[in-house]
Order: structure tokens, then sequence, then C-alpha cells
């Protein structure tokens, strides 16, 4: 789960991490006020989106006035931000923080994240700040410190002291890196993080060691432990559909294509979409349902996966285990009888019993497209979907 | 003797007493897996399917002599749980539950290195369907029914598509010495290579069938493995050449964050180290047929 910058510093500075600082508005005049009340003649107005590359996008303006900071709100309020990481519907500008503005010297790059190949908390840091991670490994890849930290002690002094020193820093200054090193690991493992980005971490004229920007993730398993952190959701960071399915239980990831998808299993799921694409087609969206597919498990995937407009044709790929096709299938037939479906419908069910669970979707009298295996549903999904408007059976399954 | 389970392995489940536990319990005996008890803290001496249920693991393993467990123990309780078999002598724990926080498998991961390495716990999971020697013991939640005893060995991250797999060679009549889920999760107990390291030495595996798919650094160490240690063939799939980069898709682990992991990526590792790759799930087990050089 994201949160926004202002979130992250208000969490950093609770673990000794200094950051400027800066107030929260919801308008441009609060905006304006805000400024006044931090005192100062230069301020930074920055967007609050879930999203990286704002300062390229837009979203990030230094102003020297009232008017100026009321002018940049007026071009950040209402609107979206489309970042390269945002996509290009961009991400909805509801909130604003204003931070007095802090003289650089020197900027770095700081990030502490999972690494799945020691499987423990990996600390990377950069002199070449300001610049994205993606960037650095690309164009300086030696300028890269990296320290795995060993988790039944956490980290230890020596590490962030190495670190600084690696990156150059002053040494009359490393006292700070490492104060703001041991914040940032205290934060990610006591709050279960998955993600702490300190982008660019600054060193300022008058010797200070400040965050200039921060991202945090959690991981949405952990949640349960920090009700502080899960109150920081902000739904209108997602994607509708997405959120709703998560409320739902679901797994749902939106794309582009036409064809949506209801899977069980998320490698299965995956293992559709690419099999609809090598069949010439596009998936509309990830889902998996779950192992269970229960008759209101895949209602509830039916009405999420049109509620996408842009899909044409539905592939239903079930592999019933211990819960058999013929139970899938009256579930299925439940959830068409039940929920309102106008494009073709393919169903793929694979597994236990699963003759009986073909009689039983072609006695419901519902114009289901069966297929026997994972390719010939796609191939039937893909001529579905390009047939749609002109020949293939229309379904009308009203409740 | 097939790779960490076999006909005689004594098994606990912990967390017997759940509705999921139960059930599957239930079908394990059915199959023939040797249950010998269960451990519900504050419920020991009642009795689930016949089997008796301890208070601790190490109670269990005193009274039973078991060697392995499974974990169906909810997410903010099961890294305790995965460590207690660690501490009380099993020498096999599967854990299916999802959802586990990573910080707690980083723990486990930790917490399991303080035994030396013949004493050692091997875990697989979490976030798995289990493991099935067909024919022999079944220790987790996949249907028996779809596994013909055989000398396909199988390792994937996903229960379905590991399903669609079995299915699949079943259908033409291949058969499978064990299959193991590694899990969906970014940490995990055991990797791919630690698997594929028991297959190699294993006398019932002629062929291993690899079922991967999109993010993490698993995959590809698995293929400098094949490169220098495995003389079998290995027949690989992985899964998600259609998902975005940065979006996790379904399984914690699934998400594209680095090079090298997404599946077109994954696939031109795997095959320069001349693994045979099928092209789309649907042939998964006619790959394995060719390879193994039986008329598909």
């Amino acid at each position: 789960m994201d949160v926004h910058e202002y979130q992250a510093k208000e969490i950093l500075s609770g673990f000794g991490v200094e950051v400027p600082p800066g107030a929260l508005a919801y308008s441009p005049e609060q905006a304006a006020y805000r400024a006044r009340e931090l005192g100062g003649d230069k301020w930074v107005v920055k967007a609050q989106v879930h999203a990286g590359g704002r300062g390229k996008a837009g979203g990030v303006k230094l102003c020297d006035s009232d008017d100026a900071i009321q002018e940049a709100c007026e071009g950040m309020f209402g609107r979206k931000l489309v970042t390269h990481q945002t996509g290009p519907e961009g991400k909805g500008i509801y909130r604003v923080y204003v931070e007095a503005a802090v003289p650089i010297e020197r900027e770095f790059y700081l990030g502490l994240v999972m690494d799945r190949s020691s499987q423990r908390v990996m600390i990377v840091a950069s002199a070449e700040g300001g610049m994205e991670i993606e960037e650095i490994s690309a164009e300086k890849p030696d300028s890269i410190v990296r320290s795995t930290v060993e988790p039944a002690v956490g980290l230890q002094d020596f590490q962030a002291r190495e670190i600084a020193f690696e990156l150059g820093i002053e040494p009359r200054l490393v006292s700070q890196v490492v104060r703001t090193l041991q914040g940032c690991y205290r934060a990610f493992s006591e709050l279960d993080a998955t993600m702490v980005e300190i982008n660019p971490l600054v060193v300022t004229g008058d010797d200070r060691v400040i965050a200039l920007d921060a991202k945090m993730t959690f991981d949405y398993n952990a949640l349960f432990r920090h009700p502080q952190i899960s109150e920081l959701r902000d739904k209108s960071q997602e994607d509708p559909c997405e959120s709703r399915a998560a409320d739902r239980g679901l797994s749902y990831v939106g794309l582009d294509g036409n064809i949506g998808c209801i899977v069980n299993g998320a490698g299965l799921a995956m293992a559709t979409m690419d099999t609809i694409m090598l069949a010439g087609g596009a998936p509309a969206n990830f889902l998996d349902i779950g192992g269970g597919a229960t008759p209101e498990r895949v209602a509830k995937a039916f009405r999420l996966v049109m509620s996408d407009k842009n899909v044409q044709a539905v592939l239903v790929n079930i592999f019933a285990g211990i819960n058999r096709c013929d139970w899938v299938a009256e579930g299925l037939v439940q959830a068409l009888n039940e929920v309102q479906v106008d494009v073709p419908v393919i169903a793929r069910l694979a597994g236990t019993n699963v003759e009986e669970g073909q009689r039983i979707l072609s006695k419901s009298g519902l114009p289901i497209i069966r297929a026997g295996t994972l390719m010939e549903a796609s191939e039937r999904a893909v001529v579905a979907w390009q047939n749609d408007l002109t020949q293939a059976t229309r379904m009308r399954a009203v409740k | 003797m097939s790779i960490l389970l076999d006909r005689d392995t004594r098994v606990i489940v912990q967390g017997i007493t759940g509705r999921m536990a139960r059930f599957h319990t239930k079908d394990m005996l059915e199959y023939g897996t040797n249950v010998v008890g269960g451990v519900v803290p504050g419920k020991g001496g009642q009795k689930v399917e016949g089997v008796p249920v301890f208070d601790t693991v190490k109670e269990a393993v005193t009274a039973t002599g078991a060697e392995a467990s499974l974990v169906f123990v909810p997410p903010p309780f099961a890294a305790d749980s995965i460590m207690e078999a660690a501490d009380g002598g099993i020498r096999y724990c599967v854990c299916i539950t999802d959802g586990i926080p990573a910080g707690d498998m980083i723990r486990v991961k930790r917490y399991m290195m303080r035994y030396p390495k013949e004493r050692r716990m091997v875990l697989t999971g979490p976030n798995c369907a289990g493991t099935i020697s067909p024919g022999k013991a079944l220790l987790g939640i996949m249907p028996g029914h779809i596994y013909l005893p055989g000398n396909v060995g199988i390792v994937g991250r996903s229960g379905t598509l590991g399903y669609e797999a079995a299915a699949q060679l079943k259908e033409l009549g291949l058969g499978v010495s064990t299959s193991v889920g590694i899990g969906g999760d970014p940490i995990n107990g055991s990797s791919f290579k630690d698997i594929l390291e028991r297959f190699e030495n294993d006398a019932d595996t002629d062929v291993v069938c690899m079922i991967g798919e999109i993010g993490g650094p698993q995959e590809a160490e698995a293929a400098d493995y094949i490169r220098d240690h495995v003389t079998k063939p290995v027949v690989a799939y992985v899964a998600g050449l259609t998902a975005p980069k940065g979006r996790t898709m379904g399984h914690a682990g699934a998400i594209i964050s680095a090079f090298g992991e997404s599946a077109s990526e994954k696939v031109e590792i795997l095959e320069n180290v001349g693994v045979t790759v099928a092209e789309n799930p649907a042939v998964i087990g006619k790959t394995v047929a060719e390879v193994m050089g039986k008329a598909a």
C-alpha cells in the first residue's frame, strides 16, 4: 500500500529523520496561508499523488509569493497529474504539500528494499541523487552502494558509516547520515514497509542532512497489525475497479484489451492472459478469484469484469480440484442468471468431474461457448470478440 | 524413495481443528498419507479424523515420531508455527497459508539458520498448494487424482497452473515422481534451485518440469544452477508474458520490479542454458513428452 509524500515524511520524522518544515493544504487559499505560517520567502508546492516523477510532470513548483503559490495550486487542484509512473490516465490532485525551500548543496539517493536474492532488507544508496534509481543503475551503476541487514540484530552503525563514507559524505556530517539510515531502517522493519525511498537526501548549505522527498510502501499482508498505517489509504489514488475488487477480496488488475478474464489461481490467470495474446487477442484484466470458485465469487467477478466498458467477451477458466466442476458449473449458471452479461461468455472447466460440469452448462440453455483446452478457449474467445457485434450469440441473461 | 516425503513419512497438521485443515486432513488420509496427529495450542487431547491433537509440536513429535508438518495456521500466527516446527524436530514443513507478512518470513528464514545443516528443517511455501509424491503421499491441498505416478518432477510457484500441467501429463499417460509447490510469496522457504538439486539427485526423476512466473530472481538463479549442475532435461514455462511492469499479479511475489524479472527475459535466460521452454501453458505436457522422446 502506497502513502503520500507528506505522510511518509511524518512517519520518518517520528523515527528521527530530518525533513523540511511543511504543511498540507486542500485549496489554493489554504496553501498560501500555510506558506505564511511557515515563514520564509521561498516555498515549494508539491502535488500529493501516489507516483514518482512529479517534478518533470509539473507537480512540483518553486514559488516566492502568495500569488505564485495560488497560481501554482490552481494549475494542480482537480487536475490529473500524468507522470511516467501513473499511466496515461494520470492521478487526481486533491492535496498539496507546501514546504519551506531548502538551500541544496549536494543530493543523494537512498532506498531500502526487500531484496529477494538475499531474502533480507537491502540499503541502496548513490551520490547521484535526484535521478530515478532505474536511471542511476543504467547510467552510473558504479555509483551504487549496497548493504544488506542481518535481521536478527538489525542495521549496525558501522554499516551506516560505511555507506556514508562510500558516498563521500564529509566526516562532520556522517553521524547525521547514520541517524537518517537508522531511522529509515527502524521505520521499515517496525512498520512492515516493503520500500522506503528518499530521493533526494540532501546536504544543505548550513550542514544539515534532510529528506527532501520521501516515499513509503507498506506490506498489505501486515496491515492487520498497523491500523494507523491502513488509515492512510487514499482511494482517490487507486483505480476504481481495483479498489472495488480489493474490497471484495478479489485480486484484479485492469489492462488495455477487450477480453475479460475470470480465473482461479494467480499463475493460471497469468497463463490464461498469455494464451489469449498468443491466440491474437488482448486481455482486459488479470483476475484471480481464489481457490474456491463459489457461485458468489463468480457472480462478483462477472460484475467486476463487466464494469469495464471495453470488455467485449469474457473467458472463464476454472481448474476445479477439490471443488468439483459440476459445482463450479452450477455456480457459473447461477451467476449468469444474476448478472446481466451482454457479451459472449467462453467457459473452460477442467479437473474433477469435468463431464458433469459440461452437461450442466449445456443443459442451462445459456449461450455459453464451451471449450476443452486452454488454447481452444482462448481461440474461441478471440473469434467471439472479433465477431461479437455481427455473428456471435448475444447474451441477455436478466435477473 | 522420492524427494521430501514418502509413503511412511509421519505427518502432523498444525492448525488441524480449522475447517479447511479438517477437510484436507481427511483428504490426505484417504490418499494414504500417514497423518499421525495435529497441533493446536490449548486443544491437546482432542481428536480430528481419528488422529490425536497436541498442544505443542514437541509433544506431537515425542508421542508420534512425526517428521513432517503441514501448516494451516492463519497469517498472523503462521510464522510462529513454522518456527515451532523447526525447533520441534520436524524435518520437512509445508506451509499453505497465504498472506504472511514478508517481514515475518525474513525472520523465519533467519531463525532456521540457527540449526546446523544436518538438523535444519526444509520448508516449502508459504502460499503454495503443497507437495505430492503420487501413489505414496500427499502433503497439501491438491486433488490427488490428477497425478499419475511416474518420473517427471514438477516444481512450480502456482497451485492451479501446476494442476494444469499434471493433468496435461496424465492425459498423455505420463506420471509424476514428486510435485513441489514453492509458493507465490516474495520470501519463500525453498527456491527453484533448492528443489532442482533434489530432483537431480533423485533416482525416481528423469525429467524436471519447472513452472515459473514474473517477479524475483529465482528462475535466473535456477538457470545458473542448471547450467553448472543439472544433467537431467528440464522443461519450463514462465507465466506472465502479458503482465505489466510494477503491478502485483495476484501472488505477492508476482511483480516485475527489476531487470530480468519479466517473463520474456526469464524465458531467454532459461533457453540460454538449454532448458526447453513451452511457448504456451496449453503445451506444457506435450513439451515434456517430446523431451522425453515419446510421441505426443
